[in-house]
């Protein structure tokens, strides 16, 4: 895999363009290190909001006012720029949704009941977020298919040979995250697309933790479908996307019924829109999707090549501060492939205390499972703390993570 | 005192680090486990009840700080209580740990160490697995209990 060469972002700037950043917690300033969780809104994001509500709201499509057709051009607006921001080649090929897990959960029902026969299989890594995983095992129940693991190798990163020996006819679908939410490992996506789709399996992509913090490309990867969030990608909650390749989305049925979505309506029976209108049934997230629009400039006007050399840089540093902490333990795998995203466990401590204690200092990180509980079992941990970057972390961060870390650990297991 | 100690107090560290009632009762006795899948936490609880009194009783598993403290001090109060006993100290527990007020007749003694947690509302939880599980082996529950929705 190869990443472009790195490039510079000021997150001094981007922090001052994010009002949140500016408040204290717990008589602390806040140091906000879970990004992966869900990012934080820059002024840009929150202003477009407002002024969507301010000078254009109404309701989407058919409205022959005035307000109607400003927010119907911005709904659209955004669509073309998120499609473009993911490299998709058409709009029309992104519908939007609620979030990357309702992006999966349509796939699984709109693909996955009219797809999977019994005995099919659906490939997918030990290491994925429940939300790419819990869908696939209701879409199996359904349907005999069943769920074949993708082991990770000893160094956390996928095991392409398993993975190789796993591929076969009865193959229908490879869903994969490109990047960990817990290990911070972008998976080589284009690679197992293109293998996957010599036995004639799709490629479905959770995309919700790599679309903020690297160059995404769908058309250059090959896969079939992509999902992703707005809120992590410094965009509003409530509004994400799925894109799938045009021909497969054109063929699907739809998954939610109402207005929208319908071509004809009568008593007995309706016809169904063509898509991406086809699965938006009801009234989208409008303003949403405009700030989230916004979002995608901000993004794009910092580069995401420099965003992920950002967060890369950020990750090693994070992994050489607490390499050189005794009674710390990381996990994920070390090189280029790695963002900034570290799980880790202060022997002895219980997760949970120590991000109560990182919080006392203003630190806000998680702790838990992070919805991967597969991935915890094979980590042999019941669970661990995690530390996430993005655009606005600096070094000064990192920095006050690992003394209090420290401090925590201390705190609870004091040495002899 | 600094956030950190007015949350874990002494009491808290020292039974979480060397707790007085780990381990599982040989049978007969009640078992009953409690989970909170969103932390991990799992815990055993073992009860010998006779005659309506708690004999004996322990707990096995692993959790964090405030969990196993409360477990530990849980169990203090449980030795020699009645059944009715163990009702009223959950119910009162409870309430202290939500903020609520607490029947003044119940003295909670060390387990006001852990009010503390009511701030704390991620945490709640860790404080009252213990005592949903204990309620869960009075009533006879016959799996895994949880304090998560």
């Amino acid at each position: 895999m190869t990443f472009p060469p790195p490039a510079s972002l000021d997150p001094e700037a981007l922090r001052a363009e994010t009002p949140i950043l500016g408040r204290e917690v717990h008589g602390r300033p806040l140091v906000y290190l879970d990004h992966a969780a869900s990012a934080q809104r820059p002024r840009a994001v929150i202003d477009a909001m407002a002024r969507h509500y301010e000078r254009h709201h109404a309701n989407v499509h058919r409205g022959a006012h005035q307000l109607s057709a400003e927010a119907t051009d911005a709904y659209e607006a955004a669509r073309a720029a998120i499609a473009a921001f993911l490299g998709a080649p058409e709009a029309r090929s992104l519908v939007f949704v609620r979030n990357a897990t309702e992006a999966i959960n349509l796939l699984a029902r709109a693909w996955g009941d009219t797809h999977l026969r019994p005995g099919d299989e659906i490939l997918i890594p030990v290491s994925e977020h429940h939300a790419n995983l819990v869908p696939w095992q209701m879409a199996a129940e359904r349907t005999g298919a069943r769920i074949v693991p993708i082991p990770l190798r000893a160094d956390h990163r996928l095991d392409l040979d398993a993975f190789a020996e796993r591929l076969s006819g009865r193959t229908k679908l490879v869903a994969i995250g490109h990047m960990s939410n817990v290990l911070g490992v972008v998976h080589p996506v284009a690679e197992i697309a293109e293998r996957a789709h010599e036995v004639g399996a799709q490629v479905f992509v959770d995309g919700a933790q790599a679309a903020p913090h690297l160059p995404v490309d769908v058309a250059d990867l090959g896969v079939d479908a992509y999902a992703v969030s707005g809120h992590k990608m410094m965009g509003p909650t409530g509004i994400g996307a799925l894109w799938v390749r045009a021909d497969l989305l054109a063929s699907l049925p739809p998954f939610l019924g109402g207005g929208e979505m319908i071509a004809k309506v009568d008593m007995e029976r309706s016809t169904y829109a063509d898509i991406p209108n086809r699965f938006e049934a009801g009234t989208p997230a409008v303003a949403e999707a405009v700030g989230w629009h916004a979002a995608t400039d901000v993004l794009r006007e910092i580069g995401m090549d420099a965003v992920w050399a950002h967060d890369h840089a950020l990750g090693e540093a994070m992994i050489a501060r607490f390499d050189a902490i005794d009674g710390v333990t990381t996990f994920g795998p070390r090189g280029a492939d790695r963002g900034g995203i570290l799980p880790f466990v202060v022997d002895g401590v219980h997760p949970h205390d120590v991000a109560t204690a990182l919080d006392a200092e203003g630190i806000a990180v998680r702790s838990g499972h992070h919805c991967a509980q597969p991935l915890m079992a094979a980590l042999g941990v019941p669970s661990t703390v995690r530390a996430s970057t993005h655009v606005t972390t600096t070094d000064a961060e990192i920095e006050a993570l690992a003394d209090a870390v420290v401090r925590a650990r201390d705190f609870f297991a004091p040495r002899p | 005192m600094s956030l950190m100690e007015q949350i874990y107090k002494t009491v808290i560290l020292e039974r979480s680090r060397t707790p007085r009632h780990r381990g599982v009762l040989d049978d007969p006795a009640i078992r009953q486990e409690g989970v909170n899948p969103s932390c991990g936490d799992e815990l055993t609880l073992s009860l010998r009840i006779e005659d309506g009194v708690v004999q004996d009783a322990k707990f096995e598993g692993h959790g964090c700080a405030i969990s196993a403290a409360s477990a530990d001090l849980m169990l203090d109060a449980l030795h020699g209580a009645t059944v009715e006993e163990a009702r009223s100290f959950s119910a009162a527990f409870k309430a202290m740990i939500r903020g609520e007020p607490v029947p003044t007749h119940l003295d909670l003694g060390e387990l006001t160490a852990l009010e503390g947690i009511r701030h704390l509302h991620a945490r709640v939880k860790c404080a009252t697995l213990p005592w949903t599980t204990l309620e869960a082996a009075l009533d006879g529950a016959t799996g895994p209990v949880s304090d998560e929705a």
